[in-house]
């Protein structure tokens, strides 16, 4: 039976996920009330401003922060694209905002600086096969450090968003990093610091679809597997070298 | 201007692509954008949910009571409210003032609201946002309007509706015309578009675009005269996207208190029952001034064209 997916619909880019969903013959739902949850297999969490989902998820009127934890820590698949991935972090680098805090994860909110750095580029995803995908960054976040039970799906250049640029200064702490990890999954919890929904390329979203329907896409689950989830990864990273530095 | 670099390796990176410029709007969807006098206002704003702030001198409310010409910001306001926030910050640049537009980017502001609001400096062009690396929101009254913005680059549009009055009846009128121009438009005959694009003034291919879509190839906000939960979830059920609060906010008794209750309601603005709890107690709206009672030289709205 095709799965329900549900769209966290309190703010941020709900419709892009739901045509996304939909162009993949699934059913989207969008998810304003705690009790809505109980209807569906997956949840998205979208763009957004992340204060703004703290603020609306904490000062709910019926407590679905509380819910999507429970939804969560049941196994459920979630995906967060930009504010998500913020929002699904255990780490906020210099905040504390509210989070959801399930994902080993440590993020920099608006890594690449103010919209005129913000910047499409192609990522090379070897789950989702040869072809490139065009990935678009809108005052995106980075995950800074990622925990053993992480596997890392896709990085990119540090200075990227300010390649074509001769102007602006870049904050101290980048110099630190060579490169950004933008795509990973733990589990159950898929993140982006791009935006899928924003093309005609739903491969994250059937990647999605697949994890919620049960269909194991590739072979990039941790436990056991530890060793050779580390190899996948720094293949990754090579393979990101290639494509970005 | 869209820039691209090659890397070392040959891959594509874009900035200011179209494609770029039309995302950080669509991130805002759903949500509030306030008007800030400083970085104190603009601390609070965010604290109660604002998806961005607008970075001004003086609120509409003032700008009509204190009179004068009205230009951009000073830059030093503009960059204390940047450093003072983690949300996107906005800036108003006068309508046709491309060199004002081009401080305000460099500044680092994430959008630029071409804007009424302000005393225009070209009665006759509009910038060409196409030029620029960041996103540009312009004021419409009608669908002729709004596409004639998105032509020059727009990648975002709002009501004009009357600003400074907390009277929201004109971003009503504004937003029931855009809108209702859409839906006639979607089932009229093909034969019929070239004709009625020449009628509202708009670019034909940009009138076929919003004739096969249904709605407009950009975000669309409500703005002017939003004063309270109840008008931000009306503009919401009208059918627009987002809200933009000017004076409503910081000319009111409880600003904090009232910033949270218009987020809320336009998040929850189908649950008549969220919109009661939020409407209670809130302390003294903005004194308004009702858009009618205006002389003709005091409507903002009538600037640009």
């Amino acid at each position: 039976m095709a799965s329900t997916i549900g769209v966290l619909s309190l703010q941020g880019d709900v419709a892009e996920h739901c045509r996304s969903i939909e162009a993949l013959g699934r059913r989207a739902v969008q998810i304003r009330y705690a009790r809505q949850l109980d209807g569906v297999d997956g949840l998205i969490i979208p763009g957004g401003e992340s204060t703004t989902i703290a603020k609306l998820t904490a000062d709910n009127p019926d407590a679905i922060f509380d819910r999507i934890r429970e939804f969560i820590d049941a196994g459920k698949p979630v995906y967060g694209t930009c504010m998500g991935s913020i929002f699904l972090a255990k780490e906020i680098e210099g905040s504390q905002q509210g989070r959801l805090a399930a994902m080993d994860i440590k993020v920099r909110r608006n890594a690449f600086g103010p919209q005129r750095f913000s910047f499409e580029t192609t990522l090379n995803i070897p789950v989702l096969g040869d072809e490139p995908l065009n990935a678009i960054f809108i005052r995106g976040p980075v995950i800074l450090s990622a925990g053993e039970g992480v596997d890392v799906m896709a990085r990119v250049d540090a200075n990227i968003g300010r390649l074509g640029k001769t102007t602006g200064s870049l904050p101290d702490e980048s110099t630190l990093y060579d490169s950004y990890i933008v795509m990973a999954r733990q589990n159950n919890l898929l993140v982006s610091s791009f935006h899928p929904e924003l093309t005609d390329d739903h491969r994250v979203h059937n990647y999605f679809v697949q994890m919620v329907e049960c269909i194991e896409p590739a072979k990039v689950s941790a436990g056991s597997e530890k060793e050779e989830g580390s190899k996948t990864a720094s293949r990754l990273v090579n393979s990101m070298a290639l494509a970005s530095v | 201007m869209a820039v691209e670099t090659k890397d070392k390796k040959g891959s594509g990176v874009r900035t200011g692509s179209e494609k770029v410029k039309k995302a950080l709007p669509a991130m805002l969807k759903g949500g509030v954008i306030m008007d800030v006098i400083n970085a104190e206002q603009a601390k609070i704003a965010e604290a109660a949910g604002a998806v961005a702030v607008m970075a001004l001198e003086r609120v509409p409310a003032d700008i009509r009571a204190e009179g004068g010409v009205s230009r951009m910001s000073d830059p030093e306001l503009v960059s204390k409210i940047i450093e003072s926030v983690s949300i996107p910050v906005m800036a108003k640049a006068r309508i046709g003032h491309f060199v004002e537009a081009q401080i305000l980017q460099s500044l680092g502001v994430d959008c630029i609201d071409e804007s009424e609001v302000l005393t225009p400096a070209d009665e006759e062009y509009h910038i060409d946002k196409s030029k620029f690396d960041i996103p540009f929101v312009c004021g419409a009254r009608n669908l002729g309007e709004a596409l004639r913005r998105i032509g020059e680059g727009a990648a975002m549009i709002r009501t004009k509706g009357e600003a400074g009055t907390g009277d929201v009846v004109e971003a009503v009128r504004h937003a029931r015309k855009i809108l209702g121009e859409i839906r006639s438009l979607s089932i009229m005959p093909r034969e019929e578009l070239m004709t009625y694009a020449k009628q509202i003034g708009a670019p034909f291919e940009l009138v076929l675009k919003v004739a096969e879509e249904g709605k407009l190839p950009v975000v669309n906000f409500a703005a002017g005269g939003i004063a309270t939960p109840a008008d931000a979830a009306l503009m919401m059920q009208i059918g627009v996207e987002g809200v933009f609060v000017g004076s409503g906010i910081f000319k009111s008794g409880n600003p904090e208190k009232r910033a949270l209750a218009i987020v809320k309601a336009t998040t929850f603005y189908q649950d008549p029952e969220v919109l009661a709890e939020v409407s209670r107690n809130l302390g003294e709206p903005m004194v308004g001034r009702t858009a009618a009672s205006l002389a003709a030289t005091e409507t903002l709205a009538t600037r640009g064209w």
